[in-house]
Parts: structure tokens; sequence; C-alpha cells
């Protein structure tokens, strides 16, 4: 028996190269075909067909012959491929982000934007909406872009970011910061700025339509022009933070035992949090808040694939993108639903379901 | 001139205050202790002695107020943290296994300070893996689920993920705060065995007198910030010492094997 134990190497050296490929072949597999019907569905009908064909032809850039019309091409390509990519980008930054931050803290009712990004989003973007009523000299430059992002958009991106750097630098105490202590203080400051969005709210007027609509996390503002800088942020960030996988694991045994083995613990929980909160007012900047998938996926693919980290990031970042496609797919078909309603009508219920399917939440004690 | 000697270990003059309500609580008050390579030595106090502090400066977690470690000749401020946890394992307490892992994923952490690989394991993470599960007598659970295991069965898994960090030098952390004794003793017996299979220093911080004095040998007792003994257990564990720094009333009885024992004075 014993020889027979000591003779069997133990499997060391991560997920072997059969499962990674099962694992993540699915999981793009998911992402294509998620892909071209959320391409392919919509108010106008384009056969799937005609779908793939202009998308290989476009995107893959296979000589086919065109056999579709110019108007469906403009429609796959100019509307509909940026939305879809957008929220594919969303929901695999929120996904990945959320996985980090429920490392970080060790917690599984952690999220993406657990320290502050989105009420800080909202507080820019609100701001931002307002701003032109409010100081009508702001209005003429209103409609104008920078670097391709609206005012709203930049003012969101700016306001989650900096949130999180007041978040960690007050939560800061004699070079260390606790994560209990981080978790209150984004806590704490989340609620002055929704107090602060709430006040903007109550004066808002005629602009409360459209601050209550980007409250409520939508993609329909997707484009080529957000995507081409939101994209290179979120997919930065988030490859940054799948090459982290092994620091992300050390985490899991505690501080100070990851101290032991090695890791600078509080300027990787910096370096973590940085990456994350990009990543996600990336993603916020361009979608308002949408909420559950950060929390629900990672969850779910703990479950079915495990907690190590070294896999876990990238499924999640691709089953993400796959369900948030999906969501807004059904929002599109249910007649213009914001995106982020739907997310949490449907991921609540299955965040109960998968919390009393398991009694344990893998890699997070408890 | 100390960096000359080449110590394993050696503690200079530390001190070491908690910061309390803007106030600071002196916990070590110049500490001197120099450990040889290959040593087996035992800190024992009362609690609030500041043992713990003491392991966790040694471990580098903490920087002293005043003072120095020398890890090897160089001060551990000279050293970083990924150097430091390549010489240096620390077996904790206890540590809360992340649930999902499988042993030998939990062990193979230990060879994150050797990690060069930016996603896989190189062949002597393999191997060290491998010889650690098996110096720590856990080989047979390397394919159990964390979950599943008892508590002296972690205890090994966590020895096992120490090795992996092939360390010069162990730091046991009152390792058997939560183990019955056949498993205290188990423990030590292969943390003895351990010391001369891979030359080993091990320091321990107890509280438990009789496992110190009956399994090291040589006992540092700390007392007030203060080493106030160093030596063999038989000269350093006299009843008059553990009255002062235990507040304990012992004495001394000759067991079966000859040997002196402390026992609780009766009344």
């Amino acid at each position: 028996m014993r020889a027979a134990a000591a003779a069997a190497r133990p499997m060391v050296g991560g997920p072997s190269l059969a499962r990674t490929t099962l694992v993540l072949g699915s999981a793009v597999l998911l992402v294509g075909i998620v892909g071209v019907v959320a391409v392919g569905l919509g108010s106008v009908g384009i056969s799937l067909d005609d779908t793939a064909r202009i998308l290989a032809h476009r995107a893959l850039g296979l000589p086919l012959p065109t056999t579709w019309s110019p108007t469906s091409e403009t429609i796959i390509l100019e509307l509909r491929l940026p939305r879809v990519l957008t929220a594919m980008l969303v929901g695999g930054a929120l996904a990945t982000a959320g996985t980090v931050f429920q490392a970080i803290f060790r917690n599984p009712m952690a999220d993406p934007y657990v320290i502050g990004t989105a009420a800080g989003a909202s507080l820019g973007a609100v701001l931002g909406i307002l701003a032109p009523l409010l100081v009508p000299a702001l209005a003429i430059g209103a409609g104008s872009e920078w670097l391709g992002l609206g005012v709203v958009q930049a003012l969101a991106f700016a306001g989650g970011l900096t949130t999180v750097l007041v978040v960690f630098a007050v939560a800061r105490s004699a070079g260390r910061v606790p994560v209990v202590t981080l978790l209150l203080t984004g806590y704490a400051v989340s609620s002055i700025l929704a107090a602060a969005v709430a006040l903007l709210m109550f004066v808002a007027g005629r602009a409360l339509a459209s601050i209550v609509a980007w409250l409520m996390g939508s993609l329909a503002g997707g484009s080529w022009s957000q995507l081409a800088i939101a994209a290179p942020l979120a997919l930065g960030s988030m490859a940054l933070l799948t090459l982290r996988w092994r620091q992300l694991n050390l985490l899991l045994l505690g501080d100070r035992q990851a101290e032991h083995l090695g890791l600078d613990v509080e300027r990787e929980k910096l370096m973590l949090t940085v990456l994350a909160s990009l990543a996600t007012s990336a993603a916020v900047a361009i979608s308002g808040t949408i909420g559950f998938i950060g929390l629900v996926v990672p969850h779910l693919l703990r479950l079915v694939i495990g907690p190590d980290h070294r896999l876990l990031l990238p499924a999640a970042a691709l089953v993400g993108a796959a369900l948030l496609a999906l969501a807004d797919l059904a929002a599109r078909l249910a007649g213009g639903v914001p995106v982020g309603v739907l997310t949490a009508l449907i991921g609540a219920p299955f965040f109960v379901w998968l919390l009393r399917r398991s009694a344990s939440f893998p890699g997070l004690g408890g | 001139m100390m960096a000359a000697q080449r110590s394993m270990l050696e503690l200079g003059a530390l001190h070491y205050a908690y910061p309390l309500r803007g106030a600071r609580r002196a916990v070590l008050r110049g500490v001197g202790l120099r450990i040889e390579r290959g040593e087996l030595l035992a800190l024992i106090g009362a609690n609030g002695s500041g043992k713990t502090t003491l392991l966790r400066l040694m471990a580098g977690t903490l920087r002293p107020d005043a003072g120095d470690v020398w890890l090897e000749g160089r001060s551990l401020a000279a050293w970083d943290r990924r150097g430091i946890a390549r010489r240096i394992a620390v077996l904790p307490q206890a540590v809360d296994l992340p649930s999902g892992f499988r042993v030998a994923e939990v062990v193979e952490m230990g060879r994150a300070p050797h990690a060069r690989r930016l996603f896989g394991s190189t062949a002597q993470d393999v191997a060290a893996v491998h010889a650690a599960l098996r110096d720590a007598d856990a080989l047979e659970l390397a394919e159990r689920g964390v979950d599943e295991l008892s508590g002296g069965e972690r205890q090994r898994v966590l020895v096992a993920m120490a090795l992996a960090q092939e360390p010069a030098l162990l730091l046991l952390d009152e390792p058997t705060l939560h183990l019955d004794l056949a498993h205290q003793v188990s423990l030590f017996r292969t943390i003895g065995r351990l010391r001369r299979q891979r030359s080993l220093t091990v320091v321990a911080v107890l509280h438990d007198l009789q496992l110190a004095s009956a399994l090291f040998p040589r006992v540092a007792v700390l007392d007030e910030g203060r080493i106030v003994a160093d030596g063999a257990p038989e000269q350093v564990l006299g009843p008059e010492m553990v009255r002062r720094t235990f507040g304990v009333a012992m004495e001394e009885a000759t067991g079966i094997d000859g040997r002196r024992h402390l026992v609780l004075s009766g009344h």
C-alpha cells in the first residue's frame, strides 16, 4: 500500500493540459456561440447564416462572396457587434474583478463595487450628466468627445478610480491596510457618495431620467469609439491580474501565512486593488453599474472548476463575457429593458440557489 | 563583525513596543539570542511574555524598534520577503486551508518563494513537493481535498507546506495548540527526524513546559520581554524559575526513567 502510494507522484503543477484545454476551450466556444447568436438576433431579422458569413468575412478576413445586403452588414458591424463586444468586455471585466476582490477580502460577498468603484463612478456620471445643465457654458462642450469618450464616461471612469484610491488611503494605518478596515471604509465612502448622488437626483429636474437610466446600467450606447478606449484598459488589467494567479492563491491562506511564503502582502493588495478597479472603472464608464455578474460568476465557476486562480481567472472572464452578452440579448429582445435590471432579476435568485446548493465557499473558507 | 560569525539566526538587543491607544506598550526589552545551525530550541514563557512577538521578529514580519535580527549574518532588513521565505518557513498555530484545493496543490503553494515559471512548475518544484509530502508523512493525503482532513492530518499538511519551501530554519508558533497529546508527541518526533534528515534549524515557541523539557535540548525562557534563562532544560527549568516566570509552584521529582521532571506541587 505505502509503496504504491509513494510510487504515484502527487499531481502538482496545476491543472493538466487536457483539463485546461477542456475548460478554456468550452468557455471560448460558449463565447463564440453566444457572440454569433447575440449579433444575429434583433429587431431586424438577419439570418444566423448571413451573420456568421458577415462576421467571418469582416472580422476573420475570409474571402467570401457577398450574398448579403449592405444594410445587414451595417446593422451587424456598426450597431450589434460593438454592443455585443461591449457587453462581453464589461461582463469579463466585472467577473475578473469580482474574482479578485473575493480573494483579497476572502469574503464571498465581495463584488467589483465593494470598495466604492460603483458609487464613485455614479457620482462622476451624474455630475457629467448635470454639468451642462447647471453651468450653461459647459453645454457647448457637452456633446464633444475626449479621446472618443463622452464627458459622462470620462467622469465616471475618473470617479470610480479616484474613490478606490481615496478609500485605500483612508483605510491605511501604520503602513498596513487591514481588509476589514478597507471593507468598512469602502462601505462608508460609498454611502457618502450615494447620498451625494441622491441629492443631485433630487435637484436634477428633467435630467432625472438620464441619471436613472445610467444608474440602472445599459449597454445601448456601445460603440467602436468607446471600445477603443475601454478595451485596452480593461483587457490590459485583466491580463495582468491573470498573471498574478499565484499571489491570489497565496492570499487565500490569509495575510500572515502569505507573508511567510514570501508575498509582500500590502504591496500585492494595493496592486491587485488598483488593477481590478481599473478594469471595473473602465467597464462601468461605458455601461453604468451592472450588478450580480461580478458576484455570481466567480462563485459559479469555483463550484464547477475549483478555486485555483490559474484557471479560475481566465474562465471567469470568458463566462462573464458570455453571460452578460446573453443577458443583454434578452434585454434587447424584451424591448430595451436596462440590462442591469435583468442581471439583478436573474442573478439574485440564481445566487440564492447557489448558496443553498453549496454550504461552503470553495477557496474562501466559510 | 556579527556577520563574520554566520550563526543561523542572531538577535541583538531587540526592543519592540505595540502601539496602544496613542501610547506604546513595551513587549520586548532587549532580547539577545544566538541560534546556531542545526539547533533545536524551545522558546517558552507565560502568556504575554512576548514570545509570539519575538517569533514574528525572527520571521521578519515585524520590524524591531531597536536592535536587529541577522539571518545567516545579514540583517533581515536587507533581505526581501521572497528571500526570507526561501530560508525561513513558519509553521503557524492554525491556518484555514482554503477549501476546494487538493492537499498536493496546497503543499505546492510552499514553492511560491522559489517560483520561476509564469504558469507551470519546474521539475525541482515537483520533486520538492513530493519530498515534502513524503517527509511529513502526508504522501497518502496528496490527492485528498483539504476539507476532508482531520486535525492531525491538517498539521501534517502544514508541515509539508513548510518543507516545500526547503527552508534552513523552521519556526514553530505553538504548533501543538489544537492537537491532542498523541499528535503533539508525533509532531515533535517528526520535527526531530526532519531536523536530522534535512539539517534544519528549529525554533519552537511553546507554552508547554513538559514538552519543552522532554523533547528539546535547549530551552530559552522569556519573561517580561527579556531572556531570563537559556540552556539545557535540566539547568533552566528549576522550580524557582518556573515559580518566577509562570507563577506556579512546582517541584522536582525523579521519574521512572531516572530523569528529573517538574510536577505540580500537591496541596
